[in-house]
């Protein structure tokens, strides 16, 4: 009773920290076309400035809330650069892309490295949400059940952004058809700065909220792209939905698969996907893949 | 530091063409600079215990004036990158370009797997943190000396130290699924069930798991649980343990709670029991020499990585002295390294069985707050101190030997 | 034509003397690595440069050669056998990772590549009966073909260097032949080779199976060199290695590859002996080449060439033309 409920609740924990890390992942690529492999990257900066504000590692120690805005709108401002200045004019060249998003991973992590050092940063949990929640026998920590609250708030915000206001008109318009959202007058060079700047963000707070259940640690980068990866080739790209329902499923085959399948731990994740990929290259919501 | 390094290896490769035909000159060996090489991961995600490494032997150097046995040393360092092939491509360079003497590291056993035969060939001395058993048991290297421990090593105590004095029963261990965790498991379960202890269930989480509560939430029936984690898995493992509810008390070898940690560790560490070679905690001068200097040089606080790389550095040293200073015959070298005895450590006394691995003080330690030094929160307080531990804990060699090494299936699990 | 014929006889020069003026082994030794993994990415680069098809799980093929080479001597095989052997068990290893990825193409094919070759580096750690997990197969001697003991160094590195030249000619064929035309054809125009009666699929398979070929003939000098092979050779970093040397040096083009095995090999193993931070270097450099030469090395470097030549020809042009 314990183990399945305790796995549940972790399965649904999981899969929205995997929806905070893969929804910019898969809107870039929706929009742009562009596998961002700096997504681990981004992801893991955003955990190593949270990690310096909350540990007070540069004199003050500030709240943990603050700590996320501000590794947000670092990171945000980082990917808008990196999409103005290097990015952009690779359109089309998938390629490039490929060495230029590998070259960048490179050098950001060689740069925590640098800067941090190569011991792993603890990061505690925000003073408020520690503690256990009672349900009976069972005790679930408090930390895990506010992601869960955390990423349903950030499905809607996204959503609401996507489908109601006029940005999300014009972002579903270029991912559509960015040829056809240029002809009406659309700044399609523009939106692609706010959505990758909006992913790389997204990333970085996701390191964040991730940050007391991972800490943060070289490698982090290099152990978070792949579960990206996976979230968005099950649940399809450039899809909002389908990266939430891709975040959930792969929260419950990553937990219950290694808890049932040991023997086949190393193959949980990669496995589905092959599944998916093979059965349905587009992914379970994606339209045809380019 | 980086320029003056390689200047001088440029130098060394200059000489190195000019004397590409390679007379002997004992004479002139003798006066000219001691070689030392250093194999070690400081990029990617090994880092960590890479960067320690080599504070540790700079530590070392600097506090002798890079001097070793009245011969100045030259110190050349290499980064693998953490993978085979960049470790024996640098083992390629120390041993080919650079001409060292003797090498330091490599850090994880597949890189010291990797040029294992490699150093047999060139006759190079290797003194390796690298824990992988079998390489001073079962396939002895000849030119390899281990001052830290085998994988199993440290666990035997554990395991001793849980069943008679935790009075644990029935324990589940759960460690990576790889070579490094199967020998530290396997040397558990060997001491514990000697002890009348039992191993109820074996977990094996991946070398990569972000979360380990699909693991944590398998752990049950059980009153302790024995953990082998390296690297930063253990602060991850520690933090699911601690979020699931579990209250059972955990033990672990030298990685697992390694000093090294104790910055990064939160409070879920509280009470974590581990192993060790070495502790931060231990008052001699030999320690308070080789801390005080590293917390000088580098402003870190230093784990057993650090301590392993400085040991090997005086064990070097030691040999050195007892051969006046001649490293040329590689044989006679490796023989007195394998002869040194010292006393003042940082790890207490080391000496080395035939085999060429460590016989030593092993630190079985609490994770406290009270009596934390330099600024930390937490504090490996030392609770009983193993002496004179070989790798075949207390069985005869031969016993030992004739079992197979320690592997996912040895020791089996057994009713009980 | 000339000054294509010049350069490649100055190559061929200085590729058949490296031993003479290498200053040590360890340089000889380099270069013998440069050479394999050129035929590494040469392979990729048939996938990747000419069919259009990018895969992020090379290095499982890579390994499969290296662990049946490794294998294979371990049961007590002579060199010949184990050598056949890998190549064999590559090709249909081959096989099977293209009737599986060929399903898609674009993104959907590297995806499929990687989660391949994410499965088989898990399978290295776990099949621990077969590849000795993580402490991995170590070989003992090299093969001495016709006598020559390949465990000298420079006698490895010829015998690497004929491999390579092969290697090399074999690509040449195969590009230049009208199935190289027909495989850029499908790079190009899918839609269009299917309509003119072309069968996209199996040109597209057998473009796979040469890359396979030559993978698999890297993977066999890799591990003769390393005489070790252990799990993380199949990892996604290694795939992502070998396709950064075929982007860098520039896809679809044969030098391509070569000049970014000889980039990527010189930093790892030379600069970073002399940089720290080299991991930062290497990925400034891929970030400053697909800055000024989006196409590559290779490419880039030609077309400059090309320009500054037609630039020089025009004001020869205008120079005579003023003159008279």
């Amino acid at each position: 009773m314990t183990f399945w409920s305790l796995l549940t609740v972790n399965s649904i924990t999981f899969g929205g920290l995997l929806f905070l890390l893969s929804a910019g992942f898969s809107l870039i690529f929706g929009l742009m076309r562009i596998p961002n492999l700096t997504h681990g990257s981004l992801f893991m900066l955003g955990a190593y400035v949270g990690a310096t504000m909350v540990g007070g590692l540069i004199g003050i120690s500030t709240d943990f809330w603050i700590a996320a805005l501000v590794a947000t709108i670092v990171v945000a401002a980082f990917g808008a650069v990196i999409e103005r200045f290097l990015l952009r004019q690779l359109l089309g060249n998938e390629r490039a892309q490929v060495l230029m998003t590998l070259g960048i991973s490179l050098m950001v992590a060689d740069f925590c490295l640098m800067v941090w050092g190569g011991d792993p940063l603890n990061m505690s949990t925000p003073a408020h949400l520690g503690g256990f929640v009672r349900a009976g026998p069972l005790a679930f920590p408090l930390y895990r059940l506010a992601i869960i609250v955390i990423a349903m708030i950030f499905a809607a915000a996204l959503w609401y952004l996507l489908d109601r206001t006029r940005l999300g008109a014009m972002i579903r318009a270029g991912v559509d058809d960015a040829e056809m959202a240029r002809v009406v007058g659309i700044r399609v060079s523009r939106l692609f700065t706010i959505v990758f700047a909006l992913g790389a963000g997204l990333a970085a707070f996701a390191g964040v909220i991730g940050g007391p259940i991972l800490s943060v640690y070289p490698g982090l980068d290099q152990d978070m792209l792949p579960l990206a990866l996976v979230v968005v080739i099950l649940g399809g790209t450039g899809s909002l939905l389908g990266s939430f329902v891709g975040s959930l499923i792969i929260g419950f085959i990553y937990n219950f698969g290694q808890a049932l399948l040991p023997e086949l731990a190393y193959f949980v994740l990669f496995l589905p996907m092959l599944l998916v990929l093979i059965l349905r290259p587009q992914g379970l919501f994606g339209r045809q893949m380019p | 530091m980086a320029v003056r390094l390689s200047r001088r290896k440029l130098l060394a490769g200059a000489s190195a063409i000019a004397g590409a035909s390679a007379f002997p000159m004992p004479s002139i060996a003798q006066k000219a600079p001691f070689k030392l090489g250093l194999l070690t991961v400081k990029t990617g995600p090994l880092a960590q215990g890479g960067i320690q490494m080599e504070q540790g032997v700079l530590t070392f150097l600097k506090e002798k004036n890079y001097m070793m046995g009245g011969r100045k040393v030259d110190f050349v360092s290499a980064d693998t990158g953490g993978n085979p092939a960049g470790t024996k491509t640098k083992a390629q360079e120390l041993v080919e370009r650079d001409k060292v003497d003797v090498i330091l590291g490599p850090l994880a056993a597949f890189e010291l797997y990797a040029i294992n035969d490699y150093v047999i060939q060139h006759k190079t001395p290797v003194l390796s943190l690298a824990a992988a058993d079998d390489l001073t048991q079962r396939k002895p290297n000849p030119y390899l000396l281990r001052a830290s421990a085998t994988s199993s090593q440290a666990m035997h105590p554990m395991g001793h130290y849980a069943a008679t004095e935790l009075k644990l029963k029935r324990v589940v261990t759960v460690v990576e699924d790889f070579a490094f965790g199967y020998e530290q498991m396997g040397g558990f379960q060997d001491a514990f069930e000697k002890d009348g202890g039992c191993v109820t269930k074996k977990l094996w989480p991946p070398l990569v798991t972000p979360d380990y509560t699909p693991y944590v939430a398998q752990i049950s029936d059980c009153d302790g649980v024995c953990q082998g984690f390296a690297g930063s898995n253990p602060l991850r493992f520690m933090k699911a343990y601690a979020s699931a509810g579990l209250k059972y008390p955990v033990v672990t070898g030298e990685t697992g709670g390694d000093d090294a940690l104790l910055k990064s560790f939160g409070d879920e560490a509280l009470g974590l029991v581990s192993c060790c070679p070495y502790t931060l905690d231990l008052a001699s001068d030999g320690n308070q020499r080789f801390v005080d200097g590293i917390r000088k040089d580098f402003d870190v606080i230093p784990g057993f990585y650090a301590a392993g790389l400085y040991v090997n550095c005086q064990v070097v040293d030691a040999a050195l002295k007892a051969t006046n200073g001649d490293a040329s015959d590689k044989t006679k070298f490796m023989a007195a390294l394998k002869a040194v005895s010292l006393t003042d450590t940082p790890r207490g006394p080391v000496k080395f069985d035939h085999l060429g691995n460590v016989v030593g003080t092993f630190y079985v330690r609490r994770i406290v707050k009270e009596g934390a030094k330099y600024g930390l929160k937490l504090w490996n307080k030392t609770i009983k101190t193993y002496e004179n531990v070989s790798q075949f804990w207390t069985w005869p060699e031969k016993e030992y030997l004739a079992h197979p090494v320690y592997s996912r299936d040895y020791p089996a699990l057994r009713k009980c | 034509m000339t000054g294509r014929l010049v350069a490649l006889t100055i190559g061929a020069i200085v590729l058949l003397t490296v031993p003479l003026w290498m200053p040590g082994i360890y340089y000889v030794n380099v270069t013998s690595q440069i050479l394999f993994y050129a035929i590494f990415a040469l392979g990729l680069d048939v996938l990747a440069g000419y069919a259009g098809l990018t895969s992020l799980g090379h290095a499982a093929l890579f390994g499969i050669a290296s662990y049946a080479t490794g294998y294979i001597l371990g049961l007590g095989a002579g060199h010949t056998v184990a050598i056949i052997g890998a190549m064999v068990i590559g090709l249909i290893s081959t096989a099977i990772f293209a009737a599986l990825s060929l399903r898609a193409t674009g993104i959907g094919f590297i995806m499929i590549t990687l989660a391949l070759g994410e499965i088989l580096w898990g399978l290295a750690y776990r099949w621990i009966s077969m590849t000795g997990g993580d402490n991995g197969i170590s070989l003992h001697g090299r093969p001495a073909p016709f006598g020559i003991a390949l465990s000298d160094a420079n006698a490895f590195y010829y015998a690497t260097l004929l491999v390579f030249v092969v290697s090399l000619a074999a690509a040449y064929i195969f590009i230049h032949s009208p199935f190289g035309a027909a495989l850029r054809g499908t790079r190009d125009q899918p839609r269009r080779m299917n309509a003119l009666g072309y069968h996209v699929w199996m040109i597209r398979f057998w473009a796979f199976m040469f890359s396979g070929l030559l993978t698999s003939i890297s993977g066999i000098l890799f591990v003769y060199y390393n005489q070790f092979i252990s799990p993380p050779t199949l990892a996604l970093t290694s795939s992502a290695e070998v396709l950064l040397m075929v982007i860098a040096g520039g896809a679809g083009s044969l030098f391509g590859p070569i000049v970014g095995a000889a980039l990527v090999v010189i930093v790892k193993s030379i600069v970073s002996g002399f940089i720290e931070r080299w991991n930062f270097l290497l990925g400034a450099i891929f970030v400053a080449i697909i800055i000024f030469m989006p196409d590559g090395l290779v490419p880039g470097t030609q077309r400059l060439l090309r320009r500054w030549r037609s630039a020089a020809k025009t004001a020869k042009a205008a120079k005579t033309r003023s003159a008279s």
